[in-house]
């Protein structure tokens, strides 16, 4: 490469395809990472309202480990401990995980946000615990989390280039294997952080109608 | 077990100078973030265009490009277009950047929410821009910015494992080096996990300090009972959750 030409545009073309299909793989991690961190983070935020400390002191405690702890870390971690299972798998766990604790707070503020009178009432009524929660808490409440959700979703994919480490090859990855093979990493590094903003800005420009209107 | 312990004990030097790398770019990239921070955060709320508009589309980018892609964009590009940095402080750039992205929103929402009457009240007591900012409206909404920040710091220190990729011997080094040593992965991540929880432990505790005494300065303290200093707060006040930002 000559020094007064920096950018190709001719390598920018080339290393297109091999980045959107590593952006095809990003979103599949995404998607699949917060369909299990919203449910897991349900189950989290409901077993944290359990009566006896002996269940809400520990769950609290790994909670908040795996919340303080480096994604990178764990997913490294798991990755060498569960060596038959395929790295992109692992990501899905490890990503859902990690973001079913920061979910859990999500439904946590949700469902105490739903206003005392709907517990009395539906007390009033007699209604079941199970229909309590089914019909009456759960529906206000997670309507209220549907922004938490957006937001974590955006910032979850903008954390799947972590998965490099454990040779997934989502769009950095991509871009690094393109450099390492033909030495011209500006173009390659420089179209992923392009492609991260053109997907997560409107995104998240969405998110944020969706906030001003459910609020 | 007690070869793991051996190895270990062996390796405590290296963890103290490897701590000593994540808290540099953890307290580095925290000051960088917080100068970025202020003056984002101030500039995306000015009534000027010419100062608001580039404020946004620095904040939307650094906000919407990956912290990974930029760590290896500032380590692997920058060189190419004649900027060569150490590989600490790209680290402490790239995290204070990222990060100083996130916390503008968090400054610009908690300096919305400073009630509009103590603008107005500094403004009829002739007071000057600076002296009304730093006297009476910036103390009140850094009270109220603190539990995001802390949430951003954690956030940083997460995101500076990244710092082993670029050549820095940092906790995530410490570990691996462990799990070469050992070949135990469970030993050697359980610990370097630990040291990592530690560290943000201690951070928060920090910062729940800092929060304590920005409230008491404002004459709203009261005695923090031992929970609410050794606690974590997760929660963000409910007052500002509206705010982005406070998400990562």
């Amino acid at each position: 490469m000559n020094e007064d030409s920096l950018w190709s545009w001719e390598t920018a073309w080339d290393v297109l395809p091999d980045l959107l299909r590593g952006l095809v793989v990003t979103i599949e991690a995404t998607v699949v990472g917060m369909v299990i961190a919203s449910i897991l983070g349900l189950f989290i935020a409901l077993a944290m309202r359990a009566p006896t400390r002996w269940v809400r002191g520990p769950l609290r405690f790994v909670v908040d480990f795996i919340r303080m702890t480096p994604l990178l870390v764990q997913l490294v971690f798991v990755w060498l401990l569960l060596v038959d299972i395929p790295p992109l798998v692992i990501g899905f766990g490890v990503l859902g995980v990690h973001y079913a604790t920061y979910m859990s707070e999500v439904y946590r503020a949700g469902i105490e946000a739903v206003p005392a009178g709907q517990w009395e009432a539906a007390t009033a009524l007699n209604l079941p615990k199970g229909r309590t929660w089914f019909a009456i808490i759960l529906p206000q409440a997670i309507r209220k989390t549907l922004p938490g959700l957006g937001n974590y979703a955006v910032s979850m994919f903008k954390e799947t280039p972590f998965l490099f480490a454990i040779t997934v090859v989502e769009m950095y990855q991509a871009a690094q294997n393109f450099g390492a093979n033909t030495f011209s990493y500006i173009e390659p590094l420089t179209m992923v952080g392009l492609l991260f903003l053109i997907v997560s800005y409107p995104t998240s420009l969405l998110v944020r109608r969706m906030e001003m209107r459910l609020a | 077990m007690s070869d793991n312990l051996q190895a270990l004990i062996d390796s405590l030097p290296d963890l103290g100078s490897a701590v000593a790398v994540t808290l540099e770019m953890a307290l580095g990239g925290a000051a960088v973030a917080m100068v970025v921070a202020l003056v984002l955060g101030f500039g995306s709320r000015t009534r000027s265009l010419w100062v608001r508009g580039p404020s946004r589309v620095v904040i939307e980018f650094f906000r919407g490009t990956s912290l990974v892609v930029q760590v290896f964009w500032i380590y692997y590009v920058l060189p190419q277009l004649g900027f060569k940095m150490e590989a600490l402080a790209v680290a402490i750039v790239a995290l204070g950047l990222n990060y100083g992205a996130y916390a503008a929103e968090v400054v610009r929402g908690s300096i919305d929410s400073v009630p509009k009457g103590q603008w107005e009240a500094a403004t009829a007591l002739n007071l000057g821009w600076a002296h009304k900012v730093r006297r009476v409206i910036f103390p009140q909404a850094w009270a109220l910015m603190i539990p995001q920040l802390a949430n951003l710091l954690i956030q940083l220190v997460k995101g500076s494992a990244l710092a082993f990729y670029i050549s820095l011997h940092d906790v995530y080094w410490w570990t691996d080096q462990l799990q070469r040593e050992t070949r135990d992965t469970f030993f050697s991540f359980g610990a370097g996990l630990i040291v990592y929880f530690v560290i943000s432990y201690v951070l928060t505790w920090g910062m729940n300090y800092l929060e304590e005494r920005a409230k008491r300065r404002l004459g709203r303290g009261t005695r923090p009972r031992l929970r609410d200093v050794f606690g974590l707060k997760p929660g963000v006040p409910t007052e500002i959750a509206r705010v982005k930002g406070g998400v990562a």
